[in-house]
């Protein structure tokens, strides 16, 4: 997230403010030690992390959830790399839902979010590595007699180079958990490295190629039914009446469920079970927000640019160097509502039984998870097994758990395992939503035309308050200020905060790139037509206010010279750049636009140069940066949902679109080689598209666009 | 009514109603799971099966009109030679990310190298602009397209 900007990797070591703050209730498990003998027996587990079975592959336990981003590979290869095995010798298993022992480093909870995940765990996963390593040679120097200062490890195997004596880590595993754990570990170096840096294909994708992997909607415990869902289609409203006489009928139905906001048909395939939710005829009270529209929902944010704010991050006196300069930008930038449509619809699958309940899930927050399930079932929390499946897609969705709270509602009445399945209209119409942003600035200029003073004021809705309390602070959400103030060297800054929610009963949560996403088309977007209306070149423009950030203008520089940026285009084309300092990496992202005589918008490239500190594998970090350009050019382009009768009107890709191969720009990925702590990637991208965007449309026509999605009709009337 | 149909060569009756899609045949009544729901509504590509051969959106396929056609799925297609090389192409050019929408779009594939052993990019638009990905793998899928197509050459 934005507040999780910095460097982390130095506070998991020196366990700094944010760590004694995220865990102000609980303990940092660094998981280096052995647990639970008794799983020796079959599986020596070294570590909460590593599992060592007598033949076969290691297991390594991955903590966080595996969504697209490559963390079941990110996560074994730093592992793997301490441990001296090769990627083709080790399996990548989910953990259990378990905060204690699997809970990230920084955030203390179980969350796979804020791109933070390589961060918090770079220096864990190498150190659990480094002393399952140590152990193995220590039960090997034991068994030989020899001392441990001469022996190594390599490919899975310690190895004796004075005899040429060899065991297999799965003949030393037994003992070596037996053995007590050394305090210190030396690290490599990176000049050691075999695998970190390298790329290696990925260990998730050959199931992914066959139809073998399991996302949650293939879970299949013995004796299944499948249940089709309605939930009240108004926020905050409630079901009145079901008749369900012609929904019993239909062939493979067995059951219609009734809860007090929704209603689900369980069949013994999902075929009959929608077959069956269609035919129910069901009368919903609207409840309070019932007769909402957008328009009402827009004009409710616009009024809340005036306040009342709280100061977020003030520098020097912006009153003063307002009042002394008054040219300059003043423009308020528009945000819409986001759903976030990953390609696996929400889906939970649950067998509750009086003295227990197993859930089937794809979560962002497996812990989380099993307390909503615990909650609903009304079981102790040790009572609900949560296995964490691969995720179709997460980019914040999945970092609530509605599904599962829902699926257990539904299992209370089911005897037997029920998987409840989202239909496309109900994952769209019940998302947890990016809620309407507004961001007001004010850029005033100094005689030399740089600017003398940065006023952001950001409104929108406090997430932070119930997703991250530590993250809320005096009243300001720290996420969704994130990266409000901009990069640059203004003697003058101030930012401050409107809170601004969503109507009861409508969830709203994070969303890819979270606060920086929601600020990056202000802040680029505003220091551009700063550059503009001081007559200087846009990247010259932003290149004299970074001289005491040497990494953000050195990404800047590699766009510049690999777009082409200021080479000539024609008539109709433009560039444009933005900047993003932020999840501990720095992007430079340069887009090329064509808009055509009717108005029509072509966006032909995208470049995007990044700066990541120590790349884990350089192919994970292009497929990431592809990722988050695309992402985001969908929602720059289409995402945008409306409310009409307290209801979200889109439902399916046709009225909610995204973006098709056809539509896809050419993507050129540049990476800065760094030996910085690593940052996150996986979000790196997807702040500046937008602003490029618009920056772009703006070379190519002269109109400047302050709101998403990028008004295409606006620019086919200019 | 109890339907016989043939699915990876393998002889499966089903007794659904004549409506029932095939997807749901698939996933959940003989257990397939390689299949993905992602729309209903034949919008995302992701049901993406053959049937004799041709790329259908299995949701929308009732099985009633299945009949005795071949129905091909993921799980099978490594079995043919475009499948094969298409997989092969997939893995080397690191196309996936969280994977969910790829058992489509690579029966999509399939089916379009199988008819074409030298697609263009318009060619490629035209058939793979129905299937989304919300990973963005959309350049790799072109490139890997290409090359699946060229090694049948």
């Amino acid at each position: 997230m934005g507040v999780l900007a910095r460097d982390l990797t130095g506070d998991v070591s020196r366990r700094s403010f944010l760590i004694s703050a995220a865990l102000a209730g609980g303990g940092l498990v660094m998981g280096l030690r052995p647990v639970g003998s008794a799983a020796a027996a079959e599986t020596a587990a070294l570590t909460p992390f590593i599992r060592i079975p007598p033949q076969g592959p290691v297991q390594l336990v991955i903590a966080s959830a595996e969504m697209g981003q490559g963390v079941y590979m990110g996560l074994a290869t730093l592992i793997a790399e301490e441990l001296e095995l090769r990627l083709d010798q080790v399996e990548a298993v989910a953990a259990p839902a378990d905060r204690k022992l699997y809970g990230h480093p920084v955030l203390g909870d179980q969350i796979t979010g804020g791109s933070v995940t390589i961060r918090g765990f770079w220096e864990p996963m190498r150190r659990a590595g480094a002393t399952a390593r140590a152990l193995l040679i220590a039960a090997a120097a034991q068994q030989w007699g020899a001392p441990a200062a001469s022996l190594r490890a390599e490919s899975g195997e310690v190895v004796d180079p004075a005899t040429g004596r060899r065991l297999p880590y799965g003949a030393l595993a037994a003992e070596a958990a037996r053995l007590p754990v050394p305090e210190q570990v030396a690290l490599k170096s990176p000049g050691e490295f075999k695998l970190i840096g390298k790329v290696q294909e990925r260990i998730d994708t050959p199931a992914k190629v066959n139809g073998a992997a399991r996302f949650g909607l293939d879970a299949r415990p013995p004796g299944v039914k499948f249940a089709a869902l309605a939930i009240c289609p108004t926020f905050g409203g409630a079901l009145k009446a079901v008749d369900d006489a012609r929904a019993s009928q239909v062939k493979g139905v067995r059951q219609i469920v009734k809860l007090s906001d929704a209603v689900a048909v369980v069949a013994d395939h999902t075929g009959a079970a929608r077959k069956g939710l269609a035919a129910l005829d069901i009368t919903w009270d609207r409840g309070p927000n019932g007769a909402l529209t957008t328009e009402e929902l827009e004009r409710r944010a616009d009024a809340a640019v005036e306040g009342p704010a709280v100061v977020a991050h003030r520098t020097g006196d912006v009153a003063a160097a307002e009042a002394a300069h008054p040219r300059g930008v003043e423009a308020v930038y528009r945000m819409p509502i986001l759903c976030h449509s990953a390609m696996e619809p929400m889906n939970c699958t649950v067998h509750l039984r009086p003295d227990g309940c197993d859930v089937w899930v794809g979560t962002q927050v497996a812990d989380r998870a099993r307390r909503a399930a615990a909650e609903a079932a009304g079981l102790p929390e040790d009572k609900v097994v949560v296995h964490n499946q691969f995720l179709g897609g997460g980019f914040g969705r999945r970092l609530d758990h509605d599904n599962v709270t829902l699926a257990v509602r539904v299992a209370r009445e089911v005897e037997g395992p029920v998987q409840v399945v989202w239909s496309r209209e109900e994952d769209i119409r019940h998302d947890s939503y990016r809620y309407l942003n507004r961001s007001r600035l004010s850029v005033r200029l100094g005689p030399d035309g740089m600017p003398a003073s940065w006023s952001h004021r950001v409104v929108g809705p406090a997430i932070m308050d119930r997703f991250l309390p530590i993250f809320f602070k005096d009243g300001v959400d720290l996420d969704i200020v994130g990266g409000a103030e901009s990069p640059y060297d203004i003697p003058n800054k101030l930012v401050d905060f409107v809170r601004h929610e969503a109507p009861v009963g409508m969830l709203t949560g994070n969303w890819r790139g979270v606060g920086p996403t929601r600020n990056a088309p202000a802040v680029e977007g505003g220091i551009d037509e700063a550059a503009h209306l001081a007559g200087v070149e846009p990247v010259e423009y932003r290149r004299r206010l970074l001289s005491k950030s040497p990494r953000l203008r050195a990404v800047l520089d590699l766009v510049v010279e690999r777009s082409g940026w200021g080479g000539a285009l024609g008539p109709g084309r433009g560039r444009g750049v933005a900047l993003l300092q932020d999840f501990g990496s720095f992007a430079a992202t340069v887009a090329q636009v064509h808009v055509d005589a009717s108005g029509r918008l072509t966006v032909e490239r995208i470049d995007c140069a990044v700066d990541c500190g120590v790349v884990i594998n350089p192919e994970i970090v292009r497929q990431q940066v592809e990722s988050g350009v695309v992402y985001g050019l969908s929602a720059a382009l289409y995402g945008r949902l409306t409310v009409a009768d307290g209801a979200i009107v889109e439902g399916n890709f046709d009225d909610a679109p995204v973006v098709r191969i056809n539509e896809c720009p050419a993507i050129e990925t540049h990476i800065v080689a760094s030996s910085e702590a690593p940052g996150g990637v996986g979000e790196l991208s997807t702040p500046g598209v937008a602003p490029a965007l618009m920056n772009a449309i703006f070379a190519a026509t002269g109109k400047r666009l302050r709101s998403l999605p990028l008004a295409v009709a606006e620019l086919q009337r200019a | 009514m109890v339907y016989s149909v043939n699915v990876n060569g393998v002889r499966h009756e089903v007794d659904v109603d004549p409506d029932t899609p095939l997807l749901w045949v698939l996933r959940d009544v003989i257990g397939l799971t390689g299949t993905k729901f992602g729309c209903g509504v034949a919008m995302c590509g992701a049901c993406t099966v053959h049937l004799n051969g041709l790329a259908v959106r299995s949701c929308i396929t009732q099985i009633q009109d299945v009949g005795s056609a071949e129905v091909m799925t993921v799980e099978s297609i490594g079995e043919t030679a475009e499948g094969r090389r298409v997989q092969k192409a997939w893995l080397e050019l690191d196309v996936v990310q969280c994977g969910y929408c790829q058992s489509g779009q690579i029966m999509s594939a399939a089916a379009l190298i199988a008819t074409n052993s030298k697609p263009s990019d318009e060619d490629i638009d035209a058939v793979m602009a129905g299937n989304i990905c919300r990973c963005g793998t959309y350049p790799r899928i072109r490139a890997a397209i290409k090359r699946a197509a060229a090694e049948g050459i």
